[in-house]
Protein backbone atom coordinates (compact mmCIF):
# COMPACT_ATOMS: atom_id res chain seq x y z
CA UNK A 1 0.00 0.00 0.00
CA UNK A 2 0.53 3.48 -1.05
CA UNK A 3 1.43 6.21 2.43
CA UNK A 4 0.79 9.28 1.98
CA UNK A 5 1.97 11.99 4.11
CA UNK A 6 -0.71 14.35 5.60
CA UNK A 7 0.97 17.80 6.28
CA UNK A 8 -2.18 18.39 8.95
CA UNK A 9 -1.59 14.65 10.65
CA UNK A 10 1.87 14.73 10.75
CA UNK A 11 1.82 11.21 9.65
CA UNK A 12 2.56 8.42 6.76
CA UNK A 13 -1.31 7.81 6.34
CA UNK A 14 -2.74 5.10 3.90
CA UNK A 15 -3.83 6.04 0.32
CA UNK A 16 -7.37 4.63 0.89
CA UNK A 17 -8.00 7.90 2.98
CA UNK A 18 -7.00 9.93 0.66
CA UNK A 19 -8.53 11.22 -2.77
CA UNK A 20 -7.08 13.51 -5.53
CA UNK A 21 -8.25 16.65 -6.07
CA UNK A 22 -6.91 17.64 -9.06
CA UNK A 23 -3.73 20.67 -10.21
CA UNK A 24 -3.16 22.38 -7.35
CA UNK A 25 -1.94 26.35 -7.81
CA UNK A 26 -4.59 27.48 -10.22
CA UNK A 27 -6.15 30.79 -8.96
CA UNK A 28 -9.83 31.62 -9.97
CA UNK A 29 -9.99 34.58 -11.60
CA UNK A 30 -11.33 37.05 -9.10
CA UNK A 31 -13.39 38.94 -12.00
CA UNK A 32 -14.80 35.55 -13.14
CA UNK A 33 -18.17 37.01 -14.48
CA UNK A 34 -15.96 39.47 -16.87
CA UNK A 35 -13.53 37.01 -18.67
CA UNK A 36 -13.90 36.00 -21.88
CA UNK A 37 -15.33 32.45 -22.80
CA UNK A 38 -11.74 31.56 -24.08
CA UNK A 39 -9.95 32.69 -20.36
CA UNK A 40 -12.41 30.53 -18.77
CA UNK A 41 -11.85 27.39 -20.76
CA UNK A 42 -8.36 28.08 -20.06
CA UNK A 43 -8.98 28.68 -16.47
CA UNK A 44 -11.43 25.82 -16.06
CA UNK A 45 -10.22 23.41 -18.24
CA UNK A 46 -7.06 23.46 -19.34
CA UNK A 47 -3.93 21.54 -16.97
CA UNK A 48 -0.51 21.23 -17.79
CA UNK A 49 -0.62 17.43 -17.33
CA UNK A 50 3.16 16.97 -17.24
CA UNK A 51 5.24 13.72 -17.46
CA UNK A 52 7.52 14.14 -14.68
CA UNK A 53 6.59 16.38 -11.90
CA UNK A 54 3.38 17.41 -11.18
CA UNK A 55 2.16 19.68 -8.32
CA UNK A 56 -1.51 18.16 -6.91
CA UNK A 57 -4.73 19.06 -4.35
CA UNK A 58 -5.53 16.10 -2.55
CA UNK A 59 -7.03 15.67 0.24
CA UNK A 60 -7.33 13.71 3.86
CA UNK A 61 -10.98 12.80 3.25
CA UNK A 62 -11.15 9.92 5.15
CA UNK A 63 -8.69 11.58 7.69
CA UNK A 64 -7.92 14.86 9.20
CA UNK A 65 -10.36 15.85 5.79
CA UNK A 66 -7.90 18.54 4.40
CA UNK A 67 -6.88 19.61 1.74
CA UNK A 68 -3.47 20.13 1.01
CA UNK A 69 -0.75 20.17 -1.90
CA UNK A 70 1.43 17.14 -3.04
CA UNK A 71 4.80 17.26 -5.45
CA UNK A 72 4.06 14.19 -7.07
CA UNK A 73 6.35 12.23 -10.37
CA UNK A 74 3.88 11.48 -12.87
CA UNK A 75 6.22 8.71 -14.19
CA UNK A 76 7.17 6.66 -10.80
CA UNK A 77 3.86 7.88 -8.93
CA UNK A 78 6.26 8.53 -6.01
CA UNK A 79 4.94 11.40 -3.55
CA UNK A 80 8.20 13.83 -3.13
CA UNK A 81 6.71 15.95 -0.65
CA UNK A 82 3.76 17.07 0.45
CA UNK A 83 2.90 20.76 2.16
CA UNK A 84 -0.33 22.73 3.54
CA UNK A 85 -2.90 24.88 1.63
CA UNK A 86 -1.70 28.01 1.26
CA UNK A 87 2.01 27.79 1.26
CA UNK A 88 4.14 28.60 -1.51
CA UNK A 89 4.88 26.06 -4.30
CA UNK A 90 8.36 24.78 -3.35
CA UNK A 91 11.05 24.44 -6.21
CA UNK A 92 11.57 20.66 -6.23
CA UNK A 93 13.81 18.90 -8.77
CA UNK A 94 12.88 15.57 -10.87
CA UNK A 95 13.87 12.38 -9.21
CA UNK A 96 14.94 14.44 -5.68
CA UNK A 97 13.24 13.62 -2.02
CA UNK A 98 12.63 17.27 -0.41
CA UNK B 1 -52.61 3.89 21.63
CA UNK B 2 -49.29 3.22 19.26
CA UNK B 3 -46.62 2.26 21.48
CA UNK B 4 -43.29 4.07 19.96
CA UNK B 5 -39.89 3.34 20.76
CA UNK B 6 -36.43 3.58 19.45
CA UNK B 7 -34.87 0.07 18.09
CA UNK B 8 -31.25 0.32 18.38
CA UNK B 9 -29.81 -0.16 14.79
CA UNK B 10 -27.50 -3.19 16.01
CA UNK B 11 -30.57 -4.36 18.48
CA UNK B 12 -29.35 -7.88 19.69
CA UNK B 13 -26.73 -8.45 18.07
CA UNK B 14 -23.37 -9.85 20.37
CA UNK B 15 -20.15 -11.98 19.06
CA UNK B 16 -18.01 -13.38 21.55
CA UNK B 17 -15.11 -15.78 21.25
CA UNK B 18 -12.21 -16.12 23.18
CA UNK B 19 -9.97 -13.50 21.76
CA UNK B 20 -12.71 -10.76 20.83
CA UNK B 21 -16.14 -9.60 22.20
CA UNK B 22 -18.61 -7.28 20.07
CA UNK B 23 -20.42 -5.35 21.67
CA UNK B 24 -23.28 -2.58 20.15
CA UNK B 25 -22.71 0.43 22.20
CA UNK B 26 -25.53 2.21 24.41
CA UNK B 27 -26.95 5.35 22.78
CA UNK B 28 -25.13 8.06 23.28
CA UNK B 29 -25.20 11.91 23.16
CA UNK B 30 -22.68 13.09 19.97
CA UNK B 31 -21.53 16.34 18.64
CA UNK B 32 -19.86 17.52 15.30
CA UNK B 33 -18.04 20.18 17.05
CA UNK B 34 -16.06 22.70 14.26
CA UNK B 35 -14.01 26.05 16.41
CA UNK B 36 -10.98 27.99 15.11
CA UNK B 37 -8.21 28.33 17.78
CA UNK B 38 -9.77 31.23 19.67
CA UNK B 39 -12.45 29.25 20.70
CA UNK B 40 -11.26 26.18 21.76
CA UNK B 41 -10.54 27.54 25.67
CA UNK B 42 -13.78 28.49 25.77
CA UNK B 43 -15.47 25.59 24.48
CA UNK B 44 -13.04 23.41 26.34
CA UNK B 45 -14.26 25.25 29.83
CA UNK B 46 -17.67 24.76 28.87
CA UNK B 47 -17.62 21.25 27.70
CA UNK B 48 -15.30 20.15 31.02
CA UNK B 49 -13.07 18.72 28.43
CA UNK B 50 -9.89 20.53 27.23
CA UNK B 51 -10.42 20.00 23.73
CA UNK B 52 -7.13 18.29 22.10
CA UNK B 53 -5.10 20.01 19.22
CA UNK B 54 -2.70 17.54 18.33
CA UNK B 55 -3.63 14.96 16.09
CA UNK B 56 -5.07 11.26 16.85
CA UNK B 57 -5.55 13.10 20.31
CA UNK B 58 -8.46 12.50 22.61
CA UNK B 59 -9.39 14.07 26.31
CA UNK B 60 -12.20 12.43 28.35
CA UNK B 61 -13.41 14.84 31.74
CA UNK B 62 -12.56 14.33 34.83
CA UNK B 63 -16.01 12.06 35.50
CA UNK B 64 -15.18 10.02 32.23
CA UNK B 65 -18.29 10.22 31.28
CA UNK B 66 -17.51 13.05 28.02
CA UNK B 67 -14.50 12.66 25.80
CA UNK B 68 -13.34 14.76 22.70
CA UNK B 69 -11.94 13.26 19.65
CA UNK B 70 -9.43 15.18 17.56
CA UNK B 71 -10.88 14.53 13.81
CA UNK B 72 -9.05 17.49 11.99
CA UNK B 73 -7.31 20.31 12.68
CA UNK B 74 -11.05 22.49 13.84
CA UNK B 75 -12.94 19.81 13.90
CA UNK B 76 -13.74 17.49 16.99
CA UNK B 77 -16.50 14.91 17.83
CA UNK B 78 -17.89 14.83 21.35
CA UNK B 79 -19.23 11.45 23.04
CA UNK B 80 -21.40 12.21 26.38
CA UNK B 81 -22.33 8.31 27.62
CA UNK B 82 -23.42 9.52 31.05
CA UNK B 83 -26.71 11.54 30.21
CA UNK B 84 -25.37 14.64 29.71
CA UNK B 85 -25.99 17.48 27.19
CA UNK B 86 -23.17 18.60 24.98
CA UNK B 87 -25.05 20.74 22.60
CA UNK B 88 -26.48 22.85 25.30
CA UNK B 89 -23.05 23.23 27.30
CA UNK B 90 -21.59 24.52 24.25
CA UNK B 91 -24.56 27.29 23.30
CA UNK B 92 -23.16 29.15 26.39
CA UNK B 93 -20.23 29.75 24.87
CA UNK B 94 -20.15 33.15 22.56
CA UNK B 95 -17.36 32.54 20.33
CA UNK B 96 -17.64 31.15 17.04
CA UNK B 97 -18.35 27.65 16.55
CA UNK B 98 -20.12 25.25 15.15
CA UNK B 99 -21.74 22.57 17.14
CA UNK B 100 -24.45 20.04 15.23
CA UNK B 101 -25.82 17.19 17.34
CA UNK B 102 -25.19 14.08 15.52
CA UNK B 103 -26.48 11.12 18.34
CA UNK B 104 -28.77 9.64 16.00
CA UNK B 105 -26.32 9.68 12.88
CA UNK B 106 -24.02 7.61 14.89
CA UNK B 107 -23.60 4.83 16.63
CA UNK B 108 -21.18 2.15 18.24
CA UNK B 109 -19.54 -1.14 18.55
CA UNK B 110 -17.22 -1.92 21.46
CA UNK B 111 -14.62 -4.33 20.19
CA UNK B 112 -12.69 -5.62 23.25
CA UNK B 113 -10.21 -8.72 23.70
CA UNK B 114 -6.74 -9.54 22.83
CA UNK B 115 -7.67 -9.68 19.81
CA UNK B 116 -9.49 -6.74 19.48
CA UNK B 117 -6.45 -5.20 17.23
CA UNK B 118 -6.50 -8.01 15.20
CA UNK B 119 -10.21 -7.77 14.34
CA UNK B 120 -10.09 -4.28 12.97
CA UNK B 121 -6.88 -4.53 11.12
CA UNK B 122 -8.74 -6.96 9.20
CA UNK B 123 -10.28 -3.87 7.33
CA UNK B 124 -9.00 -0.97 8.87
CA UNK B 125 -5.56 -0.12 6.96
CA UNK B 126 -3.89 2.29 9.43
CA UNK B 127 -1.29 0.73 12.00
CA UNK B 128 -3.25 0.12 14.72
CA UNK B 129 -0.30 -1.30 16.85
CA UNK B 130 0.63 0.21 20.76
CA UNK B 131 3.50 2.18 19.46
CA UNK B 132 1.59 4.12 16.82
CA UNK B 133 -1.89 3.83 18.20
CA UNK B 134 -1.51 4.26 21.85
CA UNK B 135 -4.32 3.75 24.50
CA UNK B 136 -6.38 7.06 23.77
CA UNK B 137 -5.63 7.81 20.31
CA UNK B 138 -7.96 8.27 17.80
CA UNK B 139 -8.76 8.40 14.09
CA UNK B 140 -11.30 8.97 11.42
CA UNK B 141 -10.35 6.25 8.71
CA UNK B 142 -11.48 3.42 6.71
CA UNK B 143 -12.89 -0.15 7.64
CA UNK B 144 -13.35 -2.17 4.52
CA UNK B 145 -15.70 0.00 2.30
CA UNK B 146 -16.78 2.69 5.15
CA UNK B 147 -15.52 5.68 7.25
CA UNK B 148 -15.49 5.23 10.83
CA UNK B 149 -14.25 6.62 13.81
CA UNK B 150 -11.65 4.22 15.52
CA UNK B 151 -10.88 5.17 19.66
CA UNK B 152 -8.16 2.80 21.09
CA UNK B 153 -9.99 3.34 25.06
CA UNK B 154 -7.83 0.49 26.28
CA UNK B 155 -4.60 -1.73 25.12
CA UNK B 156 -7.21 -4.15 23.81
CA UNK B 157 -10.62 -2.63 24.00
CA UNK B 158 -11.58 0.03 20.95
CA UNK B 159 -14.79 2.14 20.23
CA UNK B 160 -15.77 1.88 16.83
CA UNK B 161 -17.97 5.23 15.58
CA UNK B 162 -20.00 4.60 12.62
CA UNK B 163 -22.85 6.10 10.68
CA UNK B 164 -26.14 4.26 11.88
CA UNK B 165 -27.00 3.28 8.52
CA UNK B 166 -23.88 1.91 7.55
CA UNK B 167 -23.87 -0.31 11.33
CA UNK B 168 -25.36 -3.12 10.14
CA UNK B 169 -22.20 -3.67 7.04
CA UNK B 170 -19.80 -2.73 10.22
CA UNK B 171 -21.04 -5.43 12.19
CA UNK B 172 -21.08 -7.93 9.49
CA UNK B 173 -17.65 -7.21 8.31
CA UNK B 174 -16.10 -7.09 12.16
CA UNK B 175 -18.25 -10.50 12.71
CA UNK B 176 -16.47 -12.12 9.94
CA UNK B 177 -13.27 -10.36 10.91
CA UNK B 178 -13.54 -11.80 14.44
CA UNK B 179 -13.47 -15.62 13.88
CA UNK B 180 -9.72 -15.36 12.81
CA UNK B 181 -8.56 -12.80 15.56
CA UNK B 182 -8.45 -16.20 18.46
CA UNK B 183 -5.88 -17.44 15.39
CA UNK B 184 -4.01 -14.17 15.01
CA UNK B 185 -3.93 -13.24 18.38
ZN1 LIG C 1 -4.71 14.43 7.68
Amino acid sequence: MLLIHCPYCDEDRPELEFRNAGEAHIARPENIAEISDEEFAQFFFIRTNPKGLIYERWRHIHGCARFFNAVRDSVSDKFLMTYKAGEKRPTVKAGEKA
Amino acid sequence: MADASRIHPLAGRKVANPAVTLTPAEPAARLSLRARPDAVAALSKALGVKLPEMPKRSATSKSGGRAALWLGPDEWLVIDTAGGDPLADCAKVKALHSAVDISHRNTAILVEGKGAEATLSAGCPQDLSLTVFPVGACSRTILGKIEVVIWRTGETAFRVECWRSFSAYAFDFLEEAARDAPIAA
